[in-house]
């Protein structure tokens, strides 16, 4: 069997500097992958090149079946592929609700999509309690969640999520990771990208360690939890 | 004061021309943060293709045919202009420092007014436009509405209306506020960015065609240099009222047209001052009131700061 993702030989550059020099890894359906580095591992410029807003300069990339060297960003979405950005991005003007509807823009089934909205206010009630207030008024914690229900609202085969607990408090943290644990129960499959390598690790199936561009290891998420490297590097120990 | 209502309803018929025209301006600078300096002779433009259509017409047709028409048909011609000057001239240059799509418009305005000039028949000076005929309406003993001002000062309102419902309630609306508040994850929602922003060249032009049917049916005549000095009010008045925010260019554009009818009108008064009034120097209070305006409020009358937390 296929995977739903499959990366080979990814390259990117910003002009003359390449940012991911040949990567290669996979997401097979139903799993949460992670992928964890330091910053300028080239980690959020692997996602961004998934979605199209970057072309790559060489390099495979193949989602449920279909090459998306060719596709324009505004159509990924469409193959099944949601990308709730880093940093969040939720429209800061919009209101709650018409940054979720956003999220189904290119959806037609109007009944659909008002019960995907109340799925977005039961997985996070504060967002249904201020449907109508301007996104830019939330607390970081809070459009994290926007950005993820907005993701969510394609009804996406896959869902990369890069950086979702950045910046935000230990408790605010630890809900976004429970919240991850619960799409995952749920079947969804994710490609997350985090800072907290032990939470995105003890959450995979499946990880990747990258490093200026290269993927260093690779392993199952429990095996990375315990290998040397990975503690010394990224979960701080000796 | 005898004529105050009188000042301030020439002012107000003014600001709603600016007001259309600063539309264009705002729009664009909204979505794709380019001062589009050949939006001025976008609107001249519409004029053109106004006064085409007007001559296409059979003799005698009723300028209650006629107007609408005119105002098709100069929509056409100013929004084929402007968006193939998007696609032709901006786009390739997106990614471009900023300076390259400024010193383009700037190039594509010279470009548009002498192309009009030598080619479009007897332009070379002012050709004459139809105007409304009748009586002003008299509204009371001191004030008086021309049939023009009448004319702009119900279709400004109505463009504006129709506007506001289709940004805030339109699915391409929604796309279009999206897009101007982040263009890249407007994209990861599915909105092709593209055909947003050509949308919104293609909507100024077609207000800055309306506002350029009112402008030659007031004046009675049009020519290929209109657009430079109202194309740089209007930008001013996009600017007062908060560049981006639409509602801002109505807003600017109907105080900087009341600002110069009333320093028209009594300036002269202010002793000491009597050099400084009249029509002559009504251009100077207009950008006098920029200044001032962007001393207090660098963001203009309604433009606003958000708070974006990141």
């Amino acid at each position: 069997m296929t995977a739903l993702l499959e990366v080979e030989d990814l390259r990117v550059a910003y002009g003359k500097i390449e940012a991911v020099k040949g990567i290669s890894f996979s997401v097979e359906a139903g799993q949460v992958v992670a992928l964890i580095g330091t910053n300028g591992a080239g980690k959020t410029t692997t996602l961004r090149t998934l979605s199209g807003l970057i072309k790559p300069t060489s390099g495979k990339i193949t989602f449920d079946g279909q090459s998306l060297s060719s596709i324009p960003a505004h159509k990924v979405v469409s193959l099944g592929l949601a990308h709730s950005p880093e940093g969040r991005h939720i429209f800061p003007r919009l209101s709650i609700e018409e940054n979720l509807q956003l999220g189904a823009f290119l959806r037609k089934d109007k009944d659909g999509i008002e019960q995907d909205i109340q799925k977005a206010y039961d997985l996070f009630p504060i967002l249904g309690e201020r449907r109508k207030q301007a996104a830019g008024t939330l607390s970081g914690g809070e459009q994290q969640m926007l950005a993820m229900g907005r993701a969510l609202m394609s009804r996406p085969k896959l869902l990369m999520l890069d950086e979702p607990s950045m910046g935000l408090s230990p408790i605010m943290m630890q809900k976004i990771m429970e919240t991850i644990a619960t799409l995952k129960s749920e079947g969804m499959t994710i490609l997350l990208i985090e800072q907290n390598a032990q939470a995105a690790l003890s959450l995979a199936d499946y990880g990747y360690v990258l490093e200026v561009g290269t993927m260093k290891l690779s392993g199952t998420g429990r095996d990375l939890l315990v290998n040397d490297d990975v503690r010394k590097t990224y979960l701080g120990e000796e | 004061m005898h004529e105050l209502p009188q000042q301030l309803a020439n002012g107000l018929a003014l600001g709603a021309l600016y007001g259309l025209i600063a539309i264009g301006y705002t729009m664009v600078y909204g979505i794709v943060q380019l001062i589009n300096f050949a939006h001025g002779e976008i609107f001249m433009i519409g004029g053109f293709g106004a006064l085409t259509t007007y001559t296409a017409l059979p003799s005698g047709t009723s300028l209650l045919v006629a107007i609408p028409l005119m105002i098709v048909g100069g929509a056409i011609a100013s929004v084929a202009v402007a968006t193939a000057a998007e696609r032709f001239a901006y786009r390739p240059l997106r990614n471009a420092p900023r300076l390259a799509p400024l010193i383009t418009a700037i190039g594509l305005s010279i470009a548009l007014q002498q192309l009009v000039w030598q080619f479009y028949p007897d332009a070379k000076k002012a050709v004459s436009f139809p105007e409304i005929p009748g009586e002003a309406f008299e509204i009371t003993s001191n004030l008086s509405i021309q049939r023009s001002d009448a004319f702009v000062l119900i279709l400004a309102p109505l463009c504006m209306l129709a506007l506001g419902l289709f940004v805030s309630k339109s699915r391409s609306g929604r796309a279009m506020q999206a897009t101007a508040q982040d263009p890249d994850t407007a994209k990861l929602m599915g909105i092709n960015t593209d055909r947003i922003i050509v949308m919104a060249f293609a909507i100024g032009a077609a207000f800055a065609a309306v506002a350029a049917v009112a402008y030659g049916v007031d004046k009675g005549q049009i020519n290929f240099e209109m657009g430079f000095i109202l194309g740089l009010k209007a930008f001013t008045a996009a600017v007062l009222g908060g560049i981006g925010n639409i509602y801002g260019a109505m807003v600017g554009g109907v105080v900087l047209g009341i600002a110069e009818s009333l320093s028209i009108a009594y300036i002269e008064d202010i002793p000491g001052m009597q050099q400084l009034g009249g029509g002559a120097w009504s251009n100077v209070w207009a950008f006098v009131l920029l200044i001032l305006v962007l001393l207090v409020r660098p963001q203009g009358l309604l433009g606003e700061r958000v708070a974006d937390r990141a």
